[in-house]
């Protein structure tokens, strides 16, 4: 396929309809690990001068397509919408690693700046060239360069590079000073708006390549078994119906989706293997007793023991998380093909390298074999940054060649074979001194997850943080949930010191304000509490107004609540929302925002309402009529506010808004009723038990 | 056993031979290729495959094909009239009122027929009539203001 055609097809959206290898492939090696240097791996000018850009990265509602079309649209001096985006083609992209972690803007984003800053200094030399001036003399915009001086002296992007690669290369190019930027920061159009407001949006599921074939997999009732033998006489009198196996996997086949699922059902299977003897209550104590033996202190200062002789008030707590899952709206879904040597996997996914990595290994071929291509995709939130609906599409399209083959898992399968937000167990110590002003021990024993994030902007002189390092501790399998680790360990450390601060009797805010050592968060609680307008007291003051930071890597958010709390059935109803966020500069603040009230509202499911229940190796939750996501009578009134406090480097946005959620809702049922909330999600039944709790007045 | 049944789509007759009994939504995506419509929990449960039935909201993974038999189906392919978008899908687009994307069909076809009767809504008659939809990505908020300026336009003004 020709170039040009190639531009053509992404033209406003990333479409993925590339059947063939193209010249367009990457122009280096794919090293894995570095990014590519040559700037023409990210971008191509056609001969009509739209400009491409090619990123390893996928689009999973983040907004992707579009801030990368601004980043590369800044240095050229296009309009976002001038510059077409293709995502996450192992063959058409260079290498990158997942999207996730809110690393996009963290670490491609840098990248993708410099390939720019490259290509407009080349361009510029080029038009010097053919115009007969100084570079220095010319001014570009919109695709055109002309001489500054005689306006009439210009040629276009188009003319200059007719569709060819370019040669010169000019090593790093400083990208603008940001006083000079003109793009980033503003307000733009979402470049998915059309395509997914139309329904034209293609994800995985929507493929529909001509002569595929749906398969649904026979699936163990419990996780530990294995499958033994299977009858499959019935499924295979349904007309059309294949049966493929291989190894433990028993796939049935058929060109409609739903004739495949119910022939499934005809399926026998027997199973065999033993289940794990432990449930969702018995998790907790299950995980300290199995992480005990392999704790060890990960980070210390001071002596603990000495800190806790010196302290006046002392608080004592155990916090608890269960597992939750990401279900993403769009289950798992992956379509594969193999076909002259070569496994094409159009896949909903997070991370392309890494799909391709694990479909070549799984199938022992070499990685070049392996085409990983990625529609939209619908939603992530870490759950598609493993591969396994990809790999078992792949499995079995590799025993009928040349026939597509899509899987997609149902709910029941989605929410069984999730990699969940690890259950966890934090314990914690620790004491204020009698001048309330500094925290004279802090003991932290966390099991279930690593003390990421644990240690915070606070002044604690002494402290104590120990974790796990046990393999296989979760029974169930444990995947990186939007700021991993994070969320669990920022609950225990604001819900401890909110508890803290409330025993001393002081407002919460106060104790914060004297333990940051960051101006950045001073600063960001100032910002925060301005904008709430709240002026805190020692609580409970039943207002229900609770407060919590958090931080993800250098990104710093504080959190404000305001909750009801319905005394009668339990129910926690969020009334109010609020969260300053210091992320450094917003590249694009009207998806910055999108995504914190997004992380608001999953926390808010998180922190209320998402568990997954479970009794040995079954999975209890099947569907949302148990797994409970927030919906819109859920959804408070919300205020986001941007502070950037100077710090240049761009901060992803994906995670850091999760991190105070839980322990903000929490902190502010405390503050309603006097309760303290220490298991996520406190659903009514926990918030009742931990009223029960209070001491009567 | 599949039967020739015609019902309209999007203003045009057609005639699928499928049993009666497969679920609309199979007959939307599979059959005739509309794959604007989602499946989300094939149980009733997130809204992600609201299509309308002579103008009322139904769940097509919840609906048979015989039940649409001689009525008229609309769906979000079907909202967009000779490239035309309905003031619906440009709230949806100014207020930015997606991410995945995957909910968002289901959100407009819910609104829409909601709007169509209700114009004049109060924030909590919306909630109420978008609670059956499900948005994982957390866009409630602009769906709400999305919705409230469609509503508008349609001389909704409270
Ligand atoms: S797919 Fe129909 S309601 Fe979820
Ligand atoms: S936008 Fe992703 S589920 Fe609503």
């Amino acid at each position: 396929m020709k170039r040009r055609t190639l531009l053509q097809a992404t033209a406003g959206a990333l479409t993925f309809f590339f059947t063939s290898r193209t010249s367009a492939a990457p122009v280096e090696p794919t090293r894995p690990g570095a990014y590519a240097e040559d700037f023409n791996a990210y971008l191509k000018i056609s001969a009509d001068g739209r400009v491409g850009c090619f990123v390893g990265k996928t689009e999973l509602g983040q907004g992707a397509l579009t801030v990368l079309a601004m980043l590369v649209a800044e240095e050229l001096e296009l309009d976002p919408a001038q510059v077409d985006v293709l995502l996450g083609d192992t063959d058409l992209c260079p290498w990158d690693l997942p999207t996730g972690g809110s690393l996009t803007m963290w670490q491609t984003a840098p990248v993708l700046r410099g390939a720019a800053a490259e290509v407009r200094a080349v361009l510029l030399g080029m038009a010097a060239k053919a115009l007969g001036a100084a570079a220095a003399d010319l001014a570009l915009k919109d695709g055109a360069i002309w001489v500054k001086a005689a306006p009439t002296r210009r040629t276009t992007f188009g003319a200059l590079v007719q569709g060819r690669k370019m040669v010169r290369h000019l090593g790093k190019v400083k990208p603008k000073p940001l006083s000079d930027c003109t793009v980033l920061g503003r307000h733009f159009p979402r470049k998915d708006a059309l395509a997914k407001t139309t329904g034209a949006a293609k994800y995985a599921g929507d493929l529909r390549l001509p002569g595929t074939l749906h398969a649904c997999l026979l699936r163990p009732p419990a996780h530990g078994l294995k499958l033994a033998s299977a009858d499959t006489a019935a499924a295979e009198r349904v007309p059309g119906v294949r049966i493929v196996r291989d190894g433990n996997l028993l796939a049935v086949l058929h060109p409609q989706p739903d004739t495949a699922r119910k022939a499934l059902a005809l399926v026998k299977g027997t199973f065999e293997g033993t289940e794990l003897d432990v449930d969702d209550v018995r998790i907790y104590q299950y995980l300290v007793d199995k992480a005990a033996p392999g704790q060890r202190v990960v980070s210390s200062r001071g002596d603990v023991a000495a800190g806790e002789k010196r302290a006046a008030t002392v608080v004592e707590a155990e916090y608890r998380n269960a597992y939750e899952s990401h279900a993403t709206l769009e289950p798992h879904t992956s379509v594969a093909k193999w076909e002259d040597g070569r496994m094409t996997v159009w896949a909903s996914n997070q991370s392309p390298f890494v799909f391709r990595d694990s479909v070549a290994e799984a199938l022992k071929l070499d990685k070049d074999k392996v085409r990983i291509v990625t529609p939209f995709v619908g939603g992530g939130f870490g759950g598609k940054l493993v591969a396994p609906v990809a790999v078992e599409a792949a499995r079995i399209a590799r025993q009928v060649p040349g026939v597509p083959i899509q899987v997609a898992w149902n709910r029941e399968e989605d929410l069984f074979l999730d990699g969940y937000r690890p259950a966890a167990v934090v314990k914690l110590r620790a004491g204020l001194d009698a001048s309330r002003g500094a925290i004279t021990f802090w003991d932290s024993t966390v099991a279930g997850v690593s003390q990421g994030e644990a240690e915070f902007t606070y002044e604690m002189q002494t402290n104590r943080y120990q974790a796990p390092a046990v393999p296989d501790l979760h029974p169930l399998k444990a995947g990186a949930w939007r700021a991993p680790n994070a969320h669990t360990n920022a609950f225990a450390r604001e819900c401890q010191l909110d508890a803290l601060a409330a025993k001393a009797g002081m407002d919460p805010v106060t104790l914060r304000r004297r333990l940051a050592n960051d101006p950045r968060l001073l600063h960001l609680l100032e910002l925060a509490l301005e904008a709430f307008g709240w002026e805190p007291a020692p609580g409970p003051t039943g207002r229900g107004i609770g407060v919590a930071c958090g931080a993800w890597r250098q990104a710093l958010v504080v959190a404000v609540a305001q909750v009801a709390v319905d005394k009668t059935t339990g129910k926690v109803q969020v009334l109010r929302f609020l969260e300053a966020v210091d992320v450094g500069l917003v590249v694009n603040p009207e998806g910055a925002r999108q995504q914190v009230e997004g992380a608001i509202t999953m926390c808010i499911g998180q922190a209320l309402s998402e568990e997954i229940r479970f009794k040995g190796g079954r999975i209890l939750d099947k569907n949302f009529d148990t797994y409970l996501l927030p919906r819109f009578s859920a959804i408070p009134r919300m205020q986001v506010v941007f502070a950037n406090s100077g710090t240049t480097i761009t901060q992803g946005i994906g995670e850091p808004p999760v991190v105070p959620v839980a322990a903000a809702l929490a902190n502010a049922v405390f503050d309603a009723t006097g309760a303290r909330v220490t298991h996520v999600p406190f659903t009514p039944k926990r918030v009742l038990a931990a009223l029960k709790r209070v001491p009567a007045k | 056993m599949a039967v020739p049944v015609s019902f309209v789509l999007n203003g045009k007759p057609v005639t699928v031979t499928s049993p009666r009994d497969r679920m609309l939504v199979w007959v939307l995506r599979d059959e005739l290729g509309l794959t604007g419509t989602k499946v989300g929990c094939e149980a009733g449960l997130c809204g992600a495959c609201t299509v309308l039935v002579d103008f009322e909201t139904v769940l097509s993974c919840s609906t048979t094909l015989g039940d649409v038999a001689g009525k008229s189906v609309l769906t979000i392919e079907g909202l967009t009239v000779e490239g035309k978008l309905d003031p619906l899908q440009k709230a949806f687009q100014d207020h930015h009122a997606f991410q995945c994307g995957y909910c968002t069909s289901g959100m407009i076809m819910a609104a829409w027929a909601f709007l169509k009767k209700k114009p004049k809504a109060t924030r909590e008659q919306i909630v109420e009539a978008m609670e059956g939809n499900i948005c994982r990505c957390g866009a409630h908020v602009r769906i709400l203001e999305a919705v409230e300026t469609a509503g508008k336009g349609m001389g909704g003004v409270r």
